[in-house]
């Protein structure tokens, strides 16, 4: 069974289309960046996915509806929607009194243990904490949930380097393991470019890029050409072009790598650069039309 | 491909016992947290009580209006009511203070969440909006009637103690006082008064209340006032009568009118089995308690489409 499985999925503001008719499928354990422009439709898919939102198509999460089975689904879904959302009258011992009390799944030894690691003292309210030591409550609770589906959107917004680093790193060596599945959003790209497992871009409620790394790195290659072979370069049809510093770097889709080589100096495109490329191309074809 | 078989192999491995929690504990914890929000549920009669046991003792002095030690002379004899009076204040002003806790209280259940933003971890757990809109329910309607249940009583046993301590100082008979004190038939009336009156009768301007609270985007307090306003507005213009204020009026005043504890605790008369079975069989109750029901299920519906704001 896939963790999540999208067919049509459709959603509208009044005229404003959010989400134009999306199919996904993300198998169990896999880490998947969702990755868009503003308003591409992001948070909207995942709220959608999340039961916090009403839509159009189909829909499941974990075998579930999540729009009619919310409470239910988030037994085996934990999510982290931006820093903030912590309420701030909170006590840290209250806030893993309640989970305690709610949520089947959640080991209070564990939380504790993430915890101690950190300086947040049990008896402080959230307003009192900086906005790092929120994320770290935050993701220390979330952590000692024994969930199927993790959902970030956002997660390190507004955080420094530090305690972003941070962030992924306990994510990947004190939580992730094959059997859960991650799904995130974010705009720091590079960031999260070791992490992931597949890559979606989303634009204007479409999903316009989706594959996963293995197939990325050995398609997507980036030339920086010397200036005697630009001609020949764009000859085997680059998808995008860009000047850095006076010298022309070429994206290739599917061109052997040898043939490249002899072009200039040859590297994987990196996440941004393939965003850049694809949703720029979109966006100054959407603009002649 | 790899990924795939660990996939499968570790959950093989991870043989989950799946802990059942009970719909009841959630609904206990959910109270626990409106509490935990909350502190003027319990801090604001607490504190009002408090004002009022220090100007109970300092009006001792001849002068105040609440007297401590109360002077027995042989016309205050003929009144007993007299004995009563600091004690329906002390009550009145309890019921009083935790009736404006419970409007703001819901004016604000539904729509700090949403202000916040934490309504995005409320449900990120495994509680329904049901479970959620019950629990916020239940505050104005059992827990703060029962929160000034115990303020009250505990107010009313401390003046006892007091006056006793002042007029034994004094050499006045105490028995006099204690014997004028109907204190266990006045804690069941007022304990019957707070969930029935406080509680049940009241319930449906909790409901709206706290559907408004989920509906209104800001000021959730201009949007309850508001229609009831308009309809007596509309009501006045266009047929020049005023059932629907006179309809607040009586749901406001207190309870069935045939009810003889109708002015509350003002006359602590005793509290006879056909006194409750008579609040039990007034369709106005039930007819309050169905739209009370309306209310909360427009409200739980409200919380689940209502996004942050």
């Amino acid at each position: 069974m896939a963790c999540i499985e999208a067919h049509g999925l459709r959603k509208a503001f009044g005229a404003k289309i959010a989400l134009d008719g999306i199919d996904l499928q993300v198998e169990e354990g896999r880490i998947l960046g969702l990755i868009g422009p503003n308003g591409a439709g992001k948070t909207t898919a995942l709220n959608a996915i999340l039961g916090l939102t009403p839509y159009q198509g189909k829909l499941k999460v974990l075998g579930r509806e999540p729009w009619s089975d919310r409470d239910r689904l988030m037994c085996d879904v934990c999510f982290i929607s931006d820093v903030a959302v912590l309420p701030r009258w909170i006590k840290v011992s209250q806030t893993l009194d309640y989970v305690a009390g709610v949520h089947p799944r959640f080991d209070r030894a564990k939380a504790e243990g993430f915890l101690s690691k950190t300086t947040i003292h049990r008896t402080s309210k959230v307003r009192e904490l900086s906005k790092g030591m929120v994320a770290q409550l935050h993701l220390a609770l979330v952590m000692a949930i024994d969930a199927k589906l993790l959902v970030l959107d956002e997660p390190t917004l507004g955080l420094d380097i530090l305690y972003r680093k941070q962030f992924y790193d306990s994510l990947l060596n004190d939580y992730f393991d094959r059997s859960r599945t991650i799904l995130l959003t974010t705009h720091q790209v590079e960031e999260i470019e070791h992490v992931l497992t597949d890559v979606v871009f989303i634009n204007r409620g479409r999903i316009v890029f989706n594959r996963n790394i293995e197939e990325m790195e050995s398609r997507y290659l980036e030339v920086s050409v010397r200036p005697e072979q630009l001609a020949a370069a764009r000859a085997l049809k680059p998808i995008h072009v860009r000047e850095v510093l006076g010298r022309s770097i070429l994206l290739f889709d599917h061109v052997d790598r040898q043939q490249l080589a002899a072009l200039g100096e040859v590297r994987t495109a990196g996440i941004a650069d393939l965003f850049v490329a694809i949703i720029g191309n979109q966006e100054s074809k959407g603009a002649a039309q | 491909m790899n990924i795939q078989t660990n996939a499968v192999s570790s959950l093989e491995g991870n043989v989950a016992v799946p802990v059942v929690i009970p719909g009841s504990r959630r609904f206990y914890w959910s109270i626990r947290r409106e509490l935990w929000e909350n502190r003027s549920l319990y801090l604001a009669p607490v504190t009002v009580a408090a004002l009022f046991l220090l100007a109970f003792v300092i009006g001792h002095n001849p002068h105040a209006h609440v007297h401590i030690g109360l002077p027995i002379n042989s016309m205050q004899r003929q009144q007993p009511d007299v004995f009563e009076q600091p004690y329906t204040i002390a009550a009145l002003l309890l019921m009083g203070t935790t009736f404006f806790v419970a409007v703001f209280y819901c004016l604000e259940a539904l729509h700090g969440e949403r202000r916040d933003r934490s309504i995005l971890f409320w449900k990120s757990l495994p509680v329904s909006d049901t479970t959620t809109v019950l629990a916020k329910a239940s505050i104005p309607i059992l827990i703060l009637p029962l929160i000034t249940f115990a303020t009250v009583l505990v107010t009313q046993c401390i003046m006892l103690l007091l006056s006793s301590a002042v007029m034994l100082v004094r050499g006045q008979n105490v028995a006099e006082l204690w014997s004028h004190l109907p204190l266990w038939q006045m804690s069941m009336m007022l304990f019957f008064h707070m969930l029935a009156i406080h509680g049940l009768w009241y319930a449906p301007f909790y409901g709206w209340l706290l559907l408004v609270s989920a509906w209104a985007r800001r000021a959730p307090f201009l949007w309850a006032m508001l229609p009831p306003v308009v309809v007596g507005v509309i009501e006045k213009i266009a047929f020049n009568t005023s059932h629907f204020a006179a309809l607040l009026g009586f749901r406001f005043g207190g309870s069935p009118e045939k009810v003889p504890f109708t002015a509350g605790p003002m006359s602590m008369g005793v509290l006879t089995t056909s006194d409750v079975v008579q609040f039990f069989t007034d369709p106005g109750l039930w007819t309050g308690l169905a739209l009370t029901g309306v209310f909360l299920a427009a409200a739980v519906r409200l919380r689940r489409y209502r996004e942050p704001m």
